[in-house]
C-alpha cells in the first residue's frame, strides 16, 4: 500500500525527520487559508497522487503570493496528472499540500527498501538528487552509496557515516545528516515499510537536512498491526476492480489483451498469460482465484473479467490440489447462471477430482464453454476463440 | 534417495489443531508421512488425529524425536513459531502459512540460521519426496517417483510441471515449493548442490518467476558447480511492471527482476530455458535422452 507525500511527512514529523511546514487543502480557499497559516511570502503548490514526475507533468508549483497560491490550486486541483509512473491516462488530483517555500543549497537523494539478496533493509544515498534512483543507477553506479542494516544490531553511527562520507559532506555537516538518516531507519521499521523515498533531500543555507518530498510504501502484510497507516489508504488511488476482486478473495490485475484468464495460483497465472501470449494471442488480465476458491468466488471471477470489454474470450486454466476441480467445475455453472457470460469460455481442469469435473460440465451441457485437454490446448483454444 | 525427507523423517505440526493444520496433516498422514504428533499451545495433553499434541515445541521434541516441522499458524504468529522451533532443535521448518509480515519473516529466518535451522517458504506447498513423504499441502498423486528434482516458486506450476514430466513417462526424486515471498528460506542455490549430490536426480527442474535475484543466482552456481542438465521455465514473461503479481515478491521494481534477464542468464548458464510452460516435461524428457 502507498501513501501521500502529505501522510508520508506526518509520519516523518513523529519520528523527527524534519520537513518544511505544510498543510494539506482539498480546495482553492482550503489551499489560500493554509499558505496564510504557513506564513512567509513563497508557497509551492504540489498535487498528491501516488506517483512520482508531478514536477514535469505541471503539478508541483511556485506561488509567491496568495493570489497565485489560489491560481495554482484551482488549476491543479481536479486536473488529470499524466507523469512518467501514471501511465498514459493519469491520474485526478484530488488534494494539494501547500508547503513554505525553502532556501535549497544542495539535492540529495535518500532511500529505503529491502535488499532481497541481502535480506534486510538498505539505505541508499546519493548526490545526483531530483534524478530517478534507477537512472542513476544504470549511468553512474559509483554515485549510489548503499549500507545494509542488520536490524538485529539496528542504525549505527558507521552506517551514517558511510553514507555521510560518501556523499562528501563536510565534517561539521555529518552529525545533523547521522541523526535525519538514524531517524527514517526507525520510520522503514517501526512501520513495517517496503520504500521510503526522499528524493530531494536538501541541504538549506543554514545547514539544515529536510525531506523536501517524500514517498513511503508499505508491507501489506504488516498493515493489520498499523491501524493509522492502514487509515491512510486513498482508495481512489487504486484500481476499483481490482479492489473488488480483492474483497472475493481474489488477485486481480488487469492488462491490455483480449483473452480473459482465471487460474488458481500465482506462479500458474503468470504462466498462463505467457502461453496465451506464446500462441500468439494476449492475455486481458491476471487473476488468481486463490486456495479458497468457491462457487461464488469463480462467480465473481467471471463477473470481474467481463466488466472489461476488450474480453473477447475466457481461458479457465485450474490445476486442482487444494482447489478441487468438481468445486471449480460448479462454479463455472454458477457463474453461467448468476453472470450472463456471452463469449466463449475455454475450461481446463486437471488435479484432484478432474474426472468428476470433466463429467459435471459435460453434463450441463453449455454451448460456450469449450473443454481443453491441457494447458497449451487450452490456450490455443482461447486465442482462437478470442479472435472469433 | 531424495533431498531433505524421507520414509523415515519424523514430523511434527504446529497449528496442528487448527482447521488448514488438521486437514492437512491427515492427507500427509494418509500419503505415508509420518507426523508423530502437534504442537497446539494450551492443548498438551490432548490427542489429536490419534498423536499427542504439545504445548511446546520443545516437549515434542523430546517426547517424538521429531526432526521436521510442518507450520500451519496464522501469519501474525509465524516468526514466533519458527523461532521456537529452531529454538528446540528441529532441523528444517516447512512454512505453509501466506501472509507473513516481511519484517517478521527477516527475524525468523536470521534466528533459523544462528541456529542451524534450515527453513522452507513461507506462502509455499511444502516439500514431497514422492510416494515416500509429503510435508505440504500438494495433490500427492501427482508426484510419482523419478529421477527428476523440482524446485519451485510457485505451488500450482509445481504441479503442472511435475504432471507434465510424468506424463512424459519419467517421474519426481524430491520437489520442493520454496515460496514467492521477498524473504524466503531454502532457494536455488542451497538446493541445487543437493540434488547435484543425489545419486537418483538425473535432471532437475527449476521455475521462477519475477521479482529478486535469486534465479540470477542460481544462474552463477549452475555455470561453476552443476553438472546434471537443468531445465528452467520464468513466469512473468508478459508481466507489467511496477506490478505484484500475486506473490508478494512477483514484482519488477525499477525495471529490474525480469523474466528476459533471468532467462537469459539461465540460458548463458547452459540451462535449458522453456517460453511456454507446457514444454516443460516435453524438454526434460529431451534432456534426458540426450544424456
Amino acid at each position: 500500500m502507498n501513501i501521500h507525500e502529505y501522510q508520508a511527512k506526518e509520519i516523518f514529523k513523529k519520528y523527527g525527520v524534519p520537513t518544511p511546514r505544510g498543510i494539506v487543502a482539498s480546495t482553492p480557499e482550503e489551499a489560500v487559508e493554509a499558505a496564510k497559516e504557513l506564513g512567509g511570502n513563497l508557497w509551492v503548490v504540489k498535487a498528491q497522487i501516488h506517483a512520482g514526475g508531478r514536477g514535469l507533468g505541471g503539478g508541483v508549483k511556485l506561488a509567491k503570493s496568495l493570489d497565485e497560491v489560489k491560481e495554482w490550486a484551482s488549476k491543479i486541483l481536479g486536473m488529470t496528472l499524466v507523469t512518467h509512473q501514471t501511465g498514459p491516462e493519469g491520474k485526478v488530483v484530488h488534494k494539494v499540500y501547500i508547503e513554505e517555500g525553502a532556501d535549497i543549497q544542495s539535492e540529495y537523494y535518500l532511500g529505503m527498501v529491502l535488499d532481497r539478496a541481502k535480506e534486510m533493509p538498505v539505505m541508499m544515498a546519493s548526490t545526483e538528487g531530483g534524478m530517478e534512483i534507477e537512472e542513476v543507477a544504470a549511468k553512474s553506479p559509483e554515485k549510489i552509496v548503499k549500507v545494509a542494516i542488520d536490524p538485529t544490531i539496528g542504525f549505527q553511527g558507521f552506517h551514517g557515516r558511510k553514507l555521510a562520507f560518501g556523499l562528501g559532506l563536510p565534517k561539521e555537516e555529518i552529525g545533523t545528516f547521522i541523526k535525519f538518516a538514524k531517524a527514517l531507519y526507525n520510520v522503514y521499521m517501526d512501520n513495517d515499510a517496503e520504500m521510503i523515498e526522499i528524493n530531494p533531500l536538501i541541504k538549506t543555507g543554514d545547514g539544515k537536512f529536510l525531506a523536501l518530498d517524500a514517498k513511503m510504501g508499505f508491507d501489506d502484510n504488516a498493515l493489520y498491526r498499523h491501524p493509522d497507516i492502514e487509515a491512510m489508504r486513498d482508495l481512489t488511488e487504486e484500481e476499483p476492480t481490482e479492489i473488488e476482486a480483492k474483497k472475493y478473495g481474489l488477485s486481480y490485475i488487469k492488462l491490455d489483451g483480449n483473452v480473459g484468464c482465471m487460474v488458481n495460483g500465482a506462479g500458474l497465472a503468470m504462466a498462463t498469460m505467457d502461453i496465451i501470449k506464446h500462441e500468439g494471442g494476449e492475455p486481458a488480465n491476471f487473476l488468481d482465484v486463490g486456495g479458497g476458491a468457491n462457487p461464488e468466488t469463480v462467480a465473481k471471477g467471471f463477473e470481474i473479467i467481463l466488466k472489461d470489454p476488450n474480453v473477447k474470450a475466457i481461458f479457465v486454466n485450474i490445476f486442482g490440489g487444494i482447489v478441487r476441480c468438481d468445486r471449480i467445475a460448479n462454479g463455472i455453472l454458477k457463474a453461467t447462471e448468476m453472470v450472463d457470460v456471452k463469449v466463449p469460455v475455454v475450461v481446463r481442469l486437471d488435479g484432484t477430482n478432474a474426472k468428476e469435473a470433466a463429467e459435471i460440465l459435460k453434463n450441463a451441457n453449455i454451448e460456450n464453454i469449450i473443454p481443453a485437454k491441457d494447458l497449451a490446448d487450452g490456450a490455443r483454444k482461447a486465442v482462437e476463440a478470442a479472435r472469433g | 534417495m531424495s533431498i531433505l525427507v524421507n520414509k523415515d523423517t519424523k514430523v511434527i505440526v504446529q497449528g496442528f489443531t487448527g482447521k488448514e493444520g488438521t486437514f492437512h496433516s491427515e492427507q500427509c498422514m494418509e500419503y505415508g508421512t509420518q507426523i508423530v504428533g502437534g504442537v497446539t499451545p494450551g492443548k498438551g495433553g490432548m490427542e489429536h488425529l490419534g498423536k499427542p499434541v504439545f504445548n511446546t515445541v520443545e516437549e515434542a521434541v523430546k517426547n517424538t524425536g521429531a526432526t521436521v516441522s510442518m507450520i500451519f499458524v496464522p501469519p501474525a504468529f509465524v516468526s514466533d513459531a519458527v523461532m521456537e522451533a529452531a529454538d528446540a532443535g528441529i532441523e528444517l521448518a516447512v512454512i505453509i502459512t501466506e501472509g507473513a509480515p516481511v519484517k517478521d519473516m527477516m527475524y525468523a529466518k536470521m534466528y533459523a540460521t544462528k541456529m542451524g535451522m534450515k527453513t522452507i517458504g513461507p506462502n509455499c506447498p511444502g516439500i514431497i519426496t514422492a510416494e515416500e513423504c509429503k510435508i505440504g499441502i500438494m495433490p500427492g498423486f501427482i508426484f510419482k517417483k523419478g529421477n527428476v528434482g523440482l524446485i519451485s516458486k510457485s505451488g500450482t506450476l509445481t504441479y503442472e510441471a511435475s504432471n507434465q514430466v510424468v506424463q512424459e513417462g519419467y517421474g519426481i526424486t524430491t520437489a520442493v515449493g520454496i515460496g514467492g515471498d521477498p524473504i524466503i528460506g531454502l532457494s536455488y542455490k542451497q538446493l541445487l548442490p543437493m540434488f547435484e549430490a543425489d545419486p537418483e536426480t538425473e535432471a532437475i527442474v527449476m521455475i521462477g518467476e519475477i521479482g529478486g535475484t535469486l534465479e540470477i543466482e542460481a544462474a552463477e552456481f549452475i555455470k561453476e558447480n552443476i553438472k546434471k542438465p537443468v531445465v528452467a521455465f520464468i513466469a512473468g514473461q508478459t508481466a507489467p511492471k511496477g506490478k505484484r503479481m500475486g506473490h508478494a515478491g512477483a514484482i519488477i521494481s525499477g525495471g529490474s527482476g525480469t523474466a528476459a534477464e533471468k532467462m537469459a542468464a539461465l540460458e548463458a548458464a547452459g540451462v535449458s530455458v522453456v517460453k511456454s510452460p507446457a514444454d516443460i516435461g516435453k524438454t526434460v524428457a529431451e534432456v534426458l535422452k540426450n544424456k
